[in-house]
């Protein structure tokens, strides 16, 4: 079985491109600036070759694929649980 | 050599366990730094073999949480840090970019040999093939030469390496620390992906500590948990560093017992609500508190979070009725949003947006102040939104201030700003509070 999985930006990477809103709006969305918000809801079946295809194609490779549970996406110096980069996503997807 | 400092009996200089105040035992209101001598001849020697095979489970059963911000457990840091087997780095935080902290500087500077106590049982406990002490410009010089005293003794199990912090808010954040330690700018990473507890400095575990934490740990190490929690409450054991702003006489650092009633801690009297308005806690990432709620809170962040406060790295301001306290946030969040690395477009945005929206409400006619709802909503905006948590903490001082400051935000709406916007800022800028401290110590009744 698929483990549970979500995406995080890396807000330092991520130049505000909206692609990935356009590839994936069930779970992305842009604030007024142009920055993605990614919402909190675990992204299911039907929804893994969006997410893929939204990961794969940022232009700055800001968009990482983690395990879920969610590790506040910040980390400033607070440790949770440890998160941990899933290599590989949607089939044919790229390889991280 | 070393027999001439290290005293075998570690029970030797052990204070009374309620004696006040523990970290700041000794040290007059102004003075010198305590050199290596005096320091073990007042603490005792540590046992650093003991430190190696039981420091971890003291500390554990201590409940010691972190006193940099983000009251993290000690203990559980050090399990996750040792975890993967390879060797890790500690390193002592002493950048204390906050301007309303002067906390960490008097320790550093005072009595810097208790924050490097700790920073070597740390290191014993946790088999650390490095330490580093990251400190800003002005204490370099004196850490430097407490390590070199260290050195020459052979005191610790690795040598203390002593590094420049620079200036600025986030250089202590702990991923900007890391990299200002490896040369890099001091700007924070996007670490959810590789936490530095994992991967930190030359890519190895490293444990990041504030350095009142790593004094505190400096004393569980000599005297023991059961020592350290003979002050303080069962939940909130041990005492704390504050720094006060705000009362005549200036800026104080003091030490108090977890758990006391604030009320106490500050010495306020009755005529509290004359005097002030209000008061910060925490910080310039911290929340406002009004002074009906200062005078019922005690002094632990599990208290101040009941609140929906925090007392972040134990900071106390108290406003007076002279200042705006709308002039006054407008000032600290144009500060704070000067101090963004600017990496992150939600914290460059957001908070230039914060800073024109709490301008125009401090200081603009009513037609051209943003309105409340739209201040709140950008506080929601920004918040977990950076790869630090800079954002969050400008968001959790606006959102605080707009619920605490909600009447003069009315009543700049309807008349405009107040006389006060041009009162002297009541908040401390830039330039270092002096590390002074009050000699005044508080423990619970
Ligand atoms: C913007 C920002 C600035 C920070 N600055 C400092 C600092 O100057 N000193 C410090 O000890 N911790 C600072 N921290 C907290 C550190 O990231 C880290 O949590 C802390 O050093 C850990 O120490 P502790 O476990 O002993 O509390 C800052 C955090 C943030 C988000
Ligand atoms: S959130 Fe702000 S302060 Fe933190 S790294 Fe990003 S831009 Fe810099």
């Amino acid at each position: 079985m698929r483990r549970a999985f979500r995406i995080v930006v890396d807000p330092i990477a991520c130049c505000g491109e909206g692609l990935c809103a356009e590839l994936f709006p069930e779970r992305i969305s842009l604030d007024p600036w142009g920055f993605p918000i990614l919402s909190d809801e675990p992204i299911t079946a039907d929804l893994v070759e969006h997410a893929g295809r939204a990961v794969d194609m940022c232009p700055h490779l800001a968009l990482h694929v983690m395990d879920a549970p969610a590790n506040a996406g910040t980390g400033g110096g607070r440790p949770g649980e440890p998160a941990r980069l899933v290599a590989r996503l949607a089939p044919g997807g790229r390889r991280r | 050599m070393t027999s001439t400092l290290v005293r075998p009996d570690a029970t030797l200089g052990r204070p009374e366990p309620t004696a006040m105040p523990r970290l700041l035992r000794g040290l007059g209101r102004d003075g010198g730094t305590v050199g290596l001598g005096e320091h073990l001849e007042r603490w005792g020697a540590m046992d650093l073999r003991w430190a190696r095979q039981h420091l971890g489970s003291e500390l554990e059963a201590s409940g010691l949480r972190g006193h940099g911000g983000a009251g993290f457990p000690v203990a559980a840091k050090w399990r996750s840090v040792a975890r993967s087997g390879r060797r890790p780095i500690v390193v002592v935080n002493g950048a204390e970019g906050e301007p309303a902290s002067a906390k960490d500087a008097l320790l550093l500077a005072r009595t810097p040999h208790l924050v490097l106590d700790g920073a070597a049982a740390a290191a014993a406990s946790i088999g650390a093939g490095r330490v580093l002490a990251y400190v800003p410009h002005h204490l370099l010089e004196g850490v430097q030469a407490a390590a070199g005293a260290r050195r020459r003794h052979r005191l610790d199990p690795v040598d203390i390496e002593v590094r420049e912090a620079p200036e600025g808010f986030i250089s202590g954040q702990e991923s900007a620390a890391v990299n200002g330690l490896q040369g890099r700018p001091a700007l924070p990473s996007f670490i959810v992906l590789r936490p530095i507890r994992e991967r930190g400095v030359e890519g190895r575990p490293t444990l990041v500590h504030n350095a009142e934490t790593l004094a505190h740990v400096a004393l569980v190490a000599r005297y023991g948990a059961a020592w350290f929690g003979a002050l303080g409450t069962e939940r909130a054991p041990g005492t704390t560093l504050l720094t006060v702003t705000g009362r005549p006489g200036g800026p104080v650092v003091q030490e108090a017992a977890l758990g006391t009633p604030l009320r106490e801690v500050l010495g306020l009297g009755p005529d509290a609500r004359r005097r002030y308005q209000a008061a910060l806690l925490g910080g310039y990432g911290g929340t406002w508190v009004d002074i009906d709620t200062l005078l019922e809170l005690e002094l632990s962040e599990e208290a101040a979070r009941r609140r929906s406060a925090t007392l972040g790295p134990g900071i106390v301001v108290l406003l007076g009725h002279d200042s705006c306290p709308l002039a006054e946030v407008a000032r600290v969040v144009r500060y704070m949003n000067g101090e963004s690395a600017g990496q992150c477009g939600p914290c460059v945005h957001g908070l230039g947006a914060l800073d024109q929206a709490l301008q125009s409400v401090a200081f603009h006619a009513p037609e051209h102040q943003a309105s409340v709802g739209s201040i709140t909503q950008l506080c929601a905006l920004v918040e977990g939104r950076g790869a630090c948590r800079h954002p969050d903490g400008v968001s959790r001082f606006v959102t605080s201030a707009c619920a605490v400051f909600a009447s003069e935000l009315a009543a700049h709406r309807r008349l405009g700003p107040c006389g006060r916007i041009g009162a002297p800022s009541a908040l401390p800028f830039g330039g270092r509070p002096e590390a002074r401290h009050a000699g005044r110590a508080t423990r619970p009744r």
